[in-house]
């Protein structure tokens, strides 16, 4: 439980991006998707632009396209949501490749990948160039309340231990010949889950006392602070200001 | 079967900031009432919780030939941990998720925290505690109320998820056919649900009753009994 270790979703670089204090960041990236979400979806161009504008983000943050085309996946459902939609949409049909598809529902499907995926690698980015750790100092730094923070840090730093815990009930069901088939696995599965919730809980308990005895009150003391400079507010202005321009231009040239 | 969190772009602004500010009050009222049941305990106690929600929906659970679905926990959480602290939990892991996995949209966050934390813990703990009040006080029956409250709380957060998309969805999709969409795949995953919340709940109940919040006012405290007093339990004499 060492200090130090970076989190699977950070990619270490040097760059100006990774240096950039969180709350600045994290203002950033959603004053963008805002900006992404309010843009009319029949300006493409519009679309374009903010792909760009994150393009340069990548590529100013040296995090290589390949890492972000592979975090992308978590997208799938809703990509196959969209897929569903001109079938199913109402209005006017208009014929595709020898397919009647609803012409709203097209456009109701490119507005959802548009804009779904534009978010998606807002944040694949966000993730990628701050470490978990100062995520949860910058919301912090932008009044989240800090029992919230606290219990999201306890999550972060705990969620991999619980999780090799439940792989080692994996390891111990599969060693002992059990398999998943059908639906009355769910009596050994759902034992396997309520061990899980007491061995958790059991350490969080523990985690308590050890954190009482360490002189804890109920709030956590500030190691280190994160402030940020106007100077580095500006510089994560950068991509919500160019956004804006984008809006305020999609919304103005019809 | 995998639940979809809501993406960026599928509610429009208007309405995604007015489900964040319901979002916002709702987390609120639960912190101070997290604060009530947990008091200093809550930020490692939820915190785990939170880090066993987020693990247990990893697991997946064969439902017929081929698909699989997994935990949402909403309810789960809600009956072990008490409904304040089960909304936080759930909330902290929808947050955890979008702004570090990209799973959900962080303009949908509000969105996704009033469906998945606050209508599925307010329908299935309110459920369950109700059940609690007429049926008789025992695991069979604790169980059987999880049950009941687990299968409703799953199809309530898509309701919730329809009465939102009627306000403020950007497809032509009629709300109509969303509603059936919705809540007929749900009331599926609900059943699914259910099934490893009830197990879970009656097998925690077993061994650490008093770990499930939800069913708390059912341990007995312990009695001191006179040995031999009734002849029940009589001492050896070697």
């Amino acid at each position: 439980m060492g200090a130090g270790h970076a989190h699977r979703l950070y990619v270490p670089r040097a760059s100006p991006v990774h240096r950039l204090p969180p709350q600045c960041k994290i203002v950033a990236v959603l004053a963008f998707v805002l900006l992404v979400v309010a843009t009319p979806r029949e300006r493409l161009w519009a679309f374009g632009a903010y792909a760009v504008l994150l393009a340069a983000v990548a590529a100013t943050a040296r995090v290589p396209f390949g890492t972000i085309a592979r975090r992308i996946v978590i997208e799938l459902p809703f990509v196959a949501f969209a897929f569903l939609m001109p079938f199913v949409a109402n209005g006017e049909k208009v014929t595709v490749l020898g397919l009647r598809l609803s012409e709203s529902g097209l456009w109701g499907a490119w507005n959802v990948l548009a804009k779904g995926s534009l978010g998606v690698v807002a944040s694949i980015l966000l993730a990628a160039t701050t470490e978990p750790r100062l995520l949860l100092l910058g919301i912090e730094r932008l009044r989240m309340p800090q029992l919230i923070t606290q219990i999201a840090t306890f999550m972060l730093r705990y969620g991999d231990v619980v999780t090799a815990e439940l792989g080692r009930m994996r390891v111990a069901r599969a060693s002992r010949g059990f398999e998943a088939r059908d639906l009355r696995a769910t009596r050994v599965l759902a034992k396997s889950v309520g061990a899980l919730f007491l061995r958790s809980y059991e350490r969080g308990e523990r985690v308590h006392l050890a954190m009482v005895s360490r002189g804890y009150d109920g709030r956590m003391p500030a190691l280190y602070d994160v402030g940020a400079t106007s100077a580095q507010w500006t510089a994560a202005a950068a991509l919500p200001l160019a956004a804006a321009l984008v809006t305020a231009a999609a919304w103005m040239l019809s | 079967m995998r639940d979809v969190h809501v993406p960026d772009g599928f509610i429009n602004a208007p309405v995604s900031i007015a489900a964040g500010a319901v979002a916002v009050a709702g987390v609120g009222v639960a912190l101070r009432g997290a604060r009530r049941e947990l008091d200093d305990r809550t930020a490692p106690l939820a915190g785990l919780t939170a880090a066993f929600v987020f693990a247990a929906q990893m697991l997946n659970f064969p439902v017929a030939s081929g698909t699989s679905g997994h935990l949402l926990g909403g309810t789960l959480a809600a009956i072990l941990v008490g409904p304040y602290t089960g909304v936080l939990c759930v909330s902290v892991v929808l947050l955890m998720q979008g702004l570090l996995f990209a799973d959900g949209g962080l303009t949908a966050l509000g969105v996704n925290i009033t469906t998945m934390a606050l209508a599925t813990v307010l329908v299935g703990y309110g459920l369950f505690r109700v059940l609690l009040r007429v049926l008789p006080k025992t695991r069979a029956f604790v169980a059987g109320a999880s049950f009941a409250a687990a299968v409703v709380s799953v199809p309530a957060a898509a309701v919730a998820f329809t009465l939102i998309y009627a306000a403020g969805g950007t497809t032509d999709v009629s709300v109509g056919k969303v509603a059936a969409a919705m809540i007929g795949v749900h009331v599926l995953i609900g059943i699914g649900e259910a099934l490893i919340t009830a197990v879970t709940v009656s097998s925690v109940l077993a061994v650490r009753p008093d770990l499930v919040y939800g069913a708390r006012d059912m341990i007995k405290p312990l009695q001191l009994r006179p040995a031999g007093a009734d002849g029940s339990a009589e001492p050896s004499r070697a």
